[in-house]
């Protein structure tokens, strides 16, 4: 470990975390005083081709309030057949299994390079993957076209014994029964009545009723169809049917007047799903998956009314409290929301209109559920064609990347409690030694529940040192945090991923350049972000900013080298540098800025920011951009407006939007073809390789990003231009030498002003 | 024998005999006396003729003297009116003879009988005699019908006092048939000496005719038109009417109309005309038999001869013996009336003139008035005060029937199309252009009928009169010259101010386990595939503008999506039944042509479907929201045809729990039966009526279902309801089938609204049918079809005029099966008279039973049905009093003394009184009392008729050869003969009667069995075999079944058999065995209380 940064990177690859901190500060005190929590960003299911699972159960510590499960970090007795618990310190017996080991024939779980470890368990029946379409039918017939076309088609990509559903809805709520041969049938619901989970189920025929036996009819078997059987059945029996049926979709026939929204009844038929669902499939993987093509416009979840006069909310709407729909409907999705996980189904939204589409108020059915969000302008597109089809994608092992219904437990050192966590989850409310009483996130718990995850979701969880002041380091040196999450594997198998990690206590007050250097100022700023982003769901924008920014001045008050009172004087050492940029961008990105985005955008945008691992969330963060041209090989560039030159072709990737921008001597080049000229064929390639290398992120990124191919001029140039720092603008441009690209029309501050304040203020007394 | 019997008048005479003797077997059962009274009968035949000229054998009266005062009573029917048809063929005889049907003992009676008959006779005779005098005459005619008295009677017979009273009474008289009891003494209930009313002596009154040149003039009208009642008052009245009404009908074609009418209106005109001229040695004939009437001892001139005081002393005991031939018979009333007006077109042309009775076949021309077909009044002359209507207490009431079925023959009403402007309405009343608008100021304005408003007329609607006042172009114009057409409505009368869609039909169909079970469910959709090829068209479309639509139901509601570019039906399931919805748009109403293989898809499937269904549970109210809120989607009216099973007991709107308690019967808690157990089915049926939504329900209950609360919506909709109690497929399916094919192919209208306007003076404040009101004057129906009638009651607010007499004008708005708005107008002109006798001559009993039944069976929901019963009664004892009082020639207070036009009220009002409704029988249920007690509401007069007094054919007695029905013979089980085979009717059953001593050859050939204990018990068809006897049996009963609306359900009963018991039940004549009363008893216990009223 010739650096940090090995480390920290080595650690993320083995065991997908990373620690804002990786030397830990061994008291409360000090640790507050840190200005960034003692945190780390999880990827429970980080793909490892190294890692094959085991076949066998966990041992776990018999304390009933531990349980934690065996793992290197233990101490062992081999000829005692003994192993202390590295959290409780409880002694426990091996099972009669292990009796064979020895130091030099260890089990898995406790050789040092399986600190993450898989196992592979039996337990209870395998349940099928279950997915259930609900299908809005207000859509104009391209785009009914287009979404048909896409489910037919993921069909076949589905497992074959995996049940499938069918809802429609517009101005009704059809549940299609697939079971029957002839006659297609399906029960119909009227989409502005909130029925409970109990009224849906018997009024499909879920609940079992006292069946009144006919007297004198001979008893004949009593037919026992699997009861959900009729609305979810295995793909490859009802494939042929499920297609036709599909393919015989009409739009919503109930005439739609001028001036007038269709009726959509998208909160009932949610409601429908997960009532079917909780009825029939308590506690078994299962997808929702919610395609819509526009707001819901009545009963309850109606985020709009029917009348194209009034337009959907607007972030101006709701600061003014005029969005008269969003509370209602934000809390029937969250109840759904908290229905399905609790039942673990997780929803996926996928949207597309050109409006919004209320997924403000339905993004909790997603963010609670570990679901998919994809926004798109139409499903006509292959944004939203390949998205879909990704999210069947397989992994290299040929599994899907999808797991369901996980539970994950954080278990820690003594001096270490659980604050809280921000991702896809929702807290199981499991209290324990182990809980701190300050939360952050999601908190008050130690065990989370996330229905829904792939290889790269990410939750960020926070800790608390709660080691007094002036108190030793703890015993050993180190700190001990265990995940485990337990999960159904897309295989229907059950399986545990556990992953034990441990980080060194420092003294705060005397290894401080120890801790400061261990500090990883990307996951520390993704970590920061989460919180903010968090803190912005419920909090007013200006405060949420305010609030970073006070962070951001402690942190470097803390850990800038510089003289009082004197700007100029101020350092920050190498592992702290890049955190201020990072906290300016993030000022300017639409997860804390609304101006310009709708609110659906930004719940769409804070979506997958809550779920991304690192790497993802910092592109979210800070966009890359990347240069071509004649002068070199493509490299990165800074995020800056003086980057922008003529002859430049900018790639510019921010997870959402691939941007590629042709500075304007290179769009006249291309105007005037002389790409097609064989003697300026390296036109052509300079031309071409950007192309491919938007090419190559599209193939891999989930949800596919918004693809924008412009140049010097174009109106689409703005999503590059609203991106960059604006080192140039009408105000300075002359300030600057000549050299430089494209001025932006903007009153943002540049980066350069937000340091010189920044350092103004760290650097301050006052403060 | 005399019983009713054959209805050939003329034949009568000669072959009576034959007929008689046979007819009297059955109706004796084979007694002995047949033959004696057969005898009787050759002789009054004979004289019969001779009798009617004789009618002024006044002499006969006197001798009658029906001094009758200590008498038994004696009824007499003024009638003298009463065909000589009758008397020959059936009547007369009957009356006169009756009495030998009674008893052994009865025979002499007979004899007495006719004799009384005789006296009739003589009393017409009478009044022809002077001219002036013939009427008085016929007023008072009275066949007093001693019969019952016996031996002793006979030569009491009538007196008739007639001729003297002739003047006088004539006038107040007219048709009065008077029965005379014996007042004073005692004994009067007793003997009730029936002046048999028989007319039959009426033929008397032709002779009249002839002698009486003068009075027919005024007569004439009534002549011509007014079928029976006039024809009674005609002839009597012949005379005094001529005062009275001579003034009315100034009509001219007088005098040869006059003498048709008497005719007509006695017995028919023909034969008795010729009689006439020699009848009057006939008389003496007559006067032979009765002869011994020289008894008139007492008579007074009007009175009636009241053979009882000869007898007073016999009869106290006899009472009972009254002679049922000599009360007024159904039977002779109906042909006498079938063979005056049965042969003559009926034109509308003139004011208040009476139409045949709606048991006669008769055509109509519309020459100004509405067809008898659309609208009956109870009387054809209104009292011009209210104190006079009040004082009669004769209900004015007509009776709709708005679209009521024509003959081939007869044209439809033509529709007027005037543009844009729509129809032409006066200002203030808004009533409609008709024929009797008056233009003046040359045409350029119209002064209304109704109000007298003026108004002027549209520009586009200008034209000049002729010098007669008439418009120019009045013949070209239907809603001048016509009583009935039609407006096409402008967008004005349509609702939203859109004009409609065309109506939707909606099949829903239980598909719970009973109705799989039954097989009804493949029943149904096997007929529907049929069916709807069948839809009602309008005019000479090529297809049919409805659309259908299917539900299958049970405790769920499934929709089906038949659109035609579907290759499959998809079904749709709600289970939301709280809160009812349609889950399609699109293709649930479908056009049948274009979705022919997609529904035949479905009508296939649906049986296999629910094959296995185990659910017992059904709903109901929910399954009519759903009905409605698929119109209210369509944005069109329409008719939902529901197929249920079951008390809707599954949790869901409209639950209903079984609260049938038969224990409530005869309490005061008994009008509950009739409620509907909650309120919202009414809120609901509001709902469907302001969207047009028909709904029509067929029921096959196995156990209570309440119809009571089922019905409701059904009722304020004006749709139909059909009830087939334990529904089996093989006995009932025929029925079903025909009644389904029927209601779906009849013309409909929707969406339909009445008003009923009329002249200032009275004004129409209550009304009685299958319909909705949201105000008190406009009658909603969701839906009319051709067999709705809607009652109306009509009071006064004012005076009337005898100068313009009253008019009545029946606008119904609707829309067509083809959906377009129209307007129906009906127009009716009435006389208005100051003489009470006026009013009593223009009577139709068969209207006011209508109205009668209809008042007393919405009674039965707000008071105890023995509160209505005597209301009932109370009400006729006092028009029947009010007549004896104010029209009557003086006579003994013992004597019962009927109008001509009303002496069948007790009869009938007597059936009315033991319906099931108001007196339930034993087997009834309570849901059979609630399913008629609607059905009643909604029948128009020829269904009430039949219905309260079933038709009773001697089957054994048809002629094979001819098409005709062998002639009815009257309700009672004395008429049946042990050797004959009958059938009865009464619109909702078909008995056929077998009695054991039946010729085995009939058997054989009627049932293909060898005797008659192989009958096998609760037969419900007849088998189709190749004999002329069988082939004529079901021909018979084909074509009743084509008369009815509704299929009736035919049971064979064998004499002697269980079922004989319900048989029995409708032999409404005899004591019923819920206690209903007989006819002659409850004769009796009229005349008491007339009797209390007079004193």
């Amino acid at each position: 470990m010739a650096t940090y940064l090995e480390f920290i990177q080595q650690n993320e690859e083995r065991d997908g975390v990373r620690f804002s901190w990786n030397v830990w500060p061994s008291s409360r005190l000090e640790a507050t005083r840190m200005v960034v929590p003692l945190a780390c960003l999880l990827t429970p299911l980080k793909e490892r081709l190294d890692l094959p699972p085991v076949q066998y159960e966990p041992v776990l510590c018999s304390r009933p309030t531990c349980k934690a499960v065996l793992n290197p970090l233990c101490q062992v007795d081999y000829r005692a057949k003994l192993w202390a618990c590295n959290f409780c310190f409880q002694r426990n017996q091996f099972p009669p299994a292990y009796a064979g080991i020895s130091e030099v024939n260890q089990p898995a779980e406790l050789m040092p390079q399986f600190s993450t470890i898989e196992y592979i368990v039996q337990r209870g029946p395998q349940m099928p993957l279950i997915f259930l379409y609900v299908v809005d039918t207000c859509l104009e017939e391209e785009d009914l076209q287009a979404l048909k076309e896409s489910l037919q088609m993921s069909l076949s990509l589905l497992p074959a014994d995996a049940l499938v559903g069918l809802i429609t809805f517009g101005r009704m709520i059809q549940v299609h029964e697939l079971s029957c041969e002839g006659i297609s049938k399906s029960f119909v619901f009227r989409g502005t009545k909130d029925l409970t989970a109990k009224q849906i189920q018997d009024m499909l025929g879920l609940s079992r009723p006292a069946v009144p036996i006919q007297q004198g009819r001979p008893l004949q078997a009593p037919e026992q169809p699997v009861i959900s059987s009729r609305f979810l059945q295995p793909v490859h029996k009802v494939d042929m049917n499920l297609t036709d049926l599909l393919g015989e979709l009409q739009r919503d026939p109930w005439p739609v007047t001028q001036g007038k929204r269709p009726l959509r009844s998208t909160g009932v038929a949610l409601s429908i799903a997960v009532g079917l669902l909780e009825g029939t499939f308590p506690n078994t993987g299962a997808r929702i998956m919610l395609f819509t093509g526009g707001p819901p416009t009545q009963g309850p979840g109606m985020v709009v009314g029917d009348e194209l006069k009034m337009p959907i909310r607007s972030w101006h709407d709701i600061e003014k409290d005029n969005a008269r729909f969003m509370k209602k409907a934000t809390k029937h999705y969250e109840t759904l929301a908290n229905r399905a996980a609790a039942n673990g189904h997780c929803i996926d939204i996928y949207a597309c209109a050109l409006d919004q589409t209320g997924l403000l108020e339905m993004k909790c059915c997603a963010n609670l559920t570990g679901g998919h969000m994809v926004m798109g302008d139409s499903f006509n597109t292959s944004l939203f064609k390949q998205t879909f089809q990704r999210v069947f994608n397989k992994g290299f092992n040929g599994e899907f990347r999808m797991a369901f219904g996980a539970c994950l437990d954080v278990k820690t050192s003594r001096e270490l409690k659980i604050a809280g966590a921000i991702g896809p989850c929702i807290s199981l409310n499991a209290k324990g030694p182990c809980v701190s009483e300050s939360e952050l996130g999601i908190g008050g718990t130690s065990q989370w529940k996330i229905c829904s995850l792939d290889p790269s979701t990410t939750l960020a969880i926070y800790f608390e040192v709660v080691n007094q002041h002036n108190a030793p380091i703890p015993q050993g040196g180190r700190g001990a945090v265990q995940f485990v999450t337990q999960y159904q594997h897309s295989s229907t198998q059950k399986r545990i991923h556990v992953t034990t990690i441990a980080r060194n206590w420092a003294d705060a007050q005397s290894q401080l350049q120890h801790i400061e250097a261990a500090f990883d100022q990307e996951a520390a700023a993704v970590l920061m972000a989460r919180l903010g982003v968090y803190r912005a769901e419920s909090e007013e924008g200006p405060d949420v900013l305010r609030w970073l920014d006070r962070q951001l001045i402690r942190l470097c008050q803390k850990f800038g080298q510089y003289s009082k009172d004197d700007p100029n004087s101020f350092r920050l050492s190498e592992s702290f540098s890049l955190y201020p940029q990072f906290m300016f961008h993030l000022r300017r990105s639409p997860f804390l800025q609304v101006f310009n985005n709708s609110p659906d955008e930004s719940s769409y945008y804070r979506h997958h920011f809550a779920r991304q691992d690192l790497t993802q969330s910092l592109i979210m963060i800070q966009p890359i951009l990347y240069a071509y041209s004649f002068h070199g090989p493509p490299e990165p560039v800074l995020l800056d407006s003086s980057s922008i030159l003529p002859d430049r072709i900018l790639l510019m990737d921010t997870f959402f939007q691939i941007v590629i921008y042709l500075g304007e001597t290179i769009a006249q080049w291309q105007k005037a073809g002389y790409q097609e000229m064989p003697e300026y064929e390296n036109f052509k390639h300079l031309l071409q390789a950007p192309l491919d290398d938007a090419q190559e992120i599209l193939q891999t990124r989930f949800p596919m990003p918004r693809y924008i191919h412009t140049e010097h001029g174009g109106s689409q140039a703005r999503f590059l231009l609203s991106k960059v720092n604006p080192s140039q603008t009408h105000n300075n441009l002359y300030a600057w030498g000549q050299e430089s690209g494209a001025p932006i029309l903007t009153d943002d501050v540049s980066l350069q002003v937000f340091m010189d304040h920044l350092k103004k203020l760290a650097v301050s007394s006052a403060a | 024998m005399s019983v009713n019997q054959q209805a050939h008048t003329g034949p009568p005479y000669g072959r009576p005999q034959p007929g008689y003797q046979g007819y009297q077997q059955p109706a004796y059962g084979g007694q002995p006396l047949p033959g004696v009274p057969q005898l009787q009968y050759g002789a009054y035949n004979g004289p019969m003729p001779g009798y009617q000229q004789p009618a002024p054998p006044q002499g006969y009266f006197p001798s009658l003297g029906f001094p009758s005062k200590g008498s038994p009573v004696s009824l007499n029917s003024d009638t003298s009116s009463l065909a000589p048809n009758f008397i020959g063929s059936l009547r007369a005889p009957s009356t006169s003879g009756a009495p030998p049907p009674a008893s052994g003992a009865s025979l002499p009676s007979g004899h007495l009988t006719y004799s009384p008959f005789g006296q009739g006779d003589v009393q017409n005779g009478i009044p022809a005699s002077a001219a002036a005098v013939q009427r008085p005459p016929a007023s008072q005619p009275y066949l007093p019908g001693s019969a019952p008295m016996p031996v002793s009677q006979t030569p009491t017979f009538q007196q008739y006092g007639p001729p003297p009273a002739s003047v006088q009474q004539l006038s107040n008289h007219m048709a009065g048939m008077t029965i005379g009891s014996v007042a004073a003494s005692a004994p009067p209930p007793a003997g009730l000496g029936y002046g048999a009313p028989r007319p039959p002596t009426m033929p008397g009154p032709p002779l009249p005719g002839q002698t009486v040149a003068g009075p027919p003039t005024t007569q004439p009208n009534h002549v011509s038109s007014p079928p029976p009642p006039s024809a009674m008052s005609g002839p009597q009245p012949g005379p005094p009417m001529s005062g009275l009404h001579g003034p009315p009908p100034p009509t001219h074609p007088p005098q040869p109309g006059y003498q048709m009418q008497q005719n007509g209106s006695f017995g028919q005109v023909r034969g008795p005309q010729a009689n006439y001229g020699g009848t009057y040695p006939g008389t003496p004939n007559y006067g032979s038999q009765p002869g011994p009437p020289p008894p008139p001892k007492r008579l007074d001139p009007d009175s009636i001869p009241s053979p009882q005081l000869n007898e007073l002393p016999p009869q106290q005991k006899p009472r009972h013996r009254i002679d049922p031939d000599a009360i007024p018979s159904p039977i002779q009333v109906i042909e006498d009336d079938r063979s005056n007006c049965g042969s003559e077109p009926f034109v509308t042309g003139v004011r208040g003139q009476v139409p045949p009775l709606v048991t006669t076949d008769f055509l109509v021309k519309d020459q100004g008035n509405a067809s008898p077909r659309y609208i009956r009044c109870t009387s054809y002359n209104i009292p011009c005060t209210s104190d006079m209507a009040k004082q009669s207490q004769v209900p004015l009431a007509a009776v709709i029937k708005p679209l009521a079925t024509l003959r081939p023959e007869e044209t439809l009403p033509y529709l007027v199309d005037h543009g844009e402007s729509g129809p032409v309405r006066c200002n203030r009343c808004k009533a409609y252009m008709c024929p009797f608008m008056q233009f003046i100021e040359g045409g350029r304005r119209f002064q209304c009928c109704f109000c007298s408003c003026v108004t002027e007329v549209p520009p586009h609607y200008f034209q000049h009169l002729d010098h007669t006042g008439k418009r120019v172009d009045f013949y070209d114009r239907p809603e001048l010259s016509l009583g009935s057409y039609e407006f096409l409505a402008t967008v004005d009368y349509c609702k939203n101010n859109k004009f409609p869609s065309p109506p939707a039909f909606i099949f829903m169909i239980d598909v719970s386990y009973n109705a799989v079970k039954s097989g009804l469910v493949r029943l149904i959709c096997e007929e529907l595939k049929s069916l709807l090829d069948y839809l009602p068209r309008e005019g000479n479309m090529e297809e049919s503008a409805i659309r259908v639509g299917f539900v299958t139901y049970n405790k769920v509601l499934h929709f089906y999506n038949v659109k035609s570019s579907l290759a499959q039906p998809q079904m749709m399931v709600v289970s939301d039944v709280a809160d009812m919805f349609v889950p399609l748009l699109d293709g649930f109403l479908v056009n049948v042509n274009e979705s022919r293989t997609v529904i035949a898809s479905l009508l296939d499937q649906i049986p296999e479907m629910f094959a296995d269904t185990r659910e017992t549970e059904t709903v109901f109210a929910p399954v009519i929201q759903a009905g409605l809120e698929a119109l209210k989607a369509a944005e069109c009216a329409g008719k939902l045809f529901i197929f249920h099973t079951s008390l809707p007991i599954a949790e869901a709107p409209g639950k209903l729990k079984n609260r049938d308690d038969k224990k409530l019967i005869n309490t005061d808690k008994e009008k509950t039966l009739f409620q509907p157990q909650t309120s919202f089915y009414n809120n609901l049926a509001k709902d469907c009526v302001a969207q047009g939504c028909c709904v029509d329900l067929f029921l096959f209950p196995n156990q209570y279902l309440d119809v009571a609360t089922l019905g409701v919506v059904t009722y304020q909709t004006g749709g139909s309801i059909y009830k087939y109690a334990y529904f089996q497929l093989e006995t009932d399916q025929d029925r079903f089938l025909n009644d389904l094919r029927r209601d779906v192919q009849k013309e409909v209208g929707f969406d339909a609204v009445m008003r009923v306007r009329t002249s200032t003076g009275i004004r129409a404040t209550d009304f009685f049918g299958a319909f909705y009101m949201s105000n008190t004057t406009d009658v909603e129906m969701a839906g009319l079809d051709c067999d709705k009638t809607i009652t109306v009651e009509f009071k006064h607010d004012d005076k009337l005029s005898e100068d313009s007499g009253a008019l009545l004008q029946c606008a119904l708005l609707y829309t067509s099966c083809a959906g377009q708005r129209r307007l129906r107008i009906h127009n009716l002109s009435l006389n208005c008279c100051t003489q009470l006798a006026d009013l009593y001559r223009n009577c139709e009993t068969d209207t006011l039973i209508n109205y009668l039944a209809k008042y007393a069976y919405r009674g039965v929901l707000s008071s105890p049905v023995k509160t209505v019963r005597d209301a009932l009664v109370n009400q006729c004892a006092q028009i029947l009093a009010c007549y004896r009082k104010n029209c009557a020639s003086p006579s003994s207070a013992g004597q019962l003394i009927l109008p001509e036009c009303m002496k069948l009220l007790p009869v009938y009002l007597n059936c009315v009184l033991k319906s099931d409704v108001l007196q339930p029988g034993l087997e009834v249920t309570t849901d059979d009392r609630a399913y008629i007690r609607q059905l009643v509401t909604s029948m128009d007069v020829a269904e009430t008729n039949v219905f309260f007094y079933p038709r009773l054919l001697p089957l054994t007695k048809a002629d094979v050869d001819s098409d005709s029905l062998p002639a009815a013979i009257r309700n009672s089980e004395e008429r049946l003969s042990k050797g004959d085979i009958y059938l009865l009717e009464n619109g909702l059953n078909i008995f056929v009667w077998v009695g054991v001593n039946v010729q085995q050859g009939l058997i054989q050939n009627l049932f293909g069995v060898s005797s008659f204990s192989q009958i096998s018990n609760g037969l419900s068809t007849l088998p189709v075999l190749e004999n002329p006897f069988s082939k004529k049996v079901r021909s018979i009963i084909d074509m009743l079944q084509m008369q009815r609306s509704r299929y009736m359900k035919l049971i064979i009963v064998k004499q002697e058999d269980k079922l004989e018991m319900l048989f029995k039940h409708f032999l409404v004549e005899d004591k019923s065995l819920s206690g209903g009363a007989s006819y002659v008893d409850f004769l009796c216990h009229m005349h008491k209380e007339i009797r209390q009223l007079l004193s």
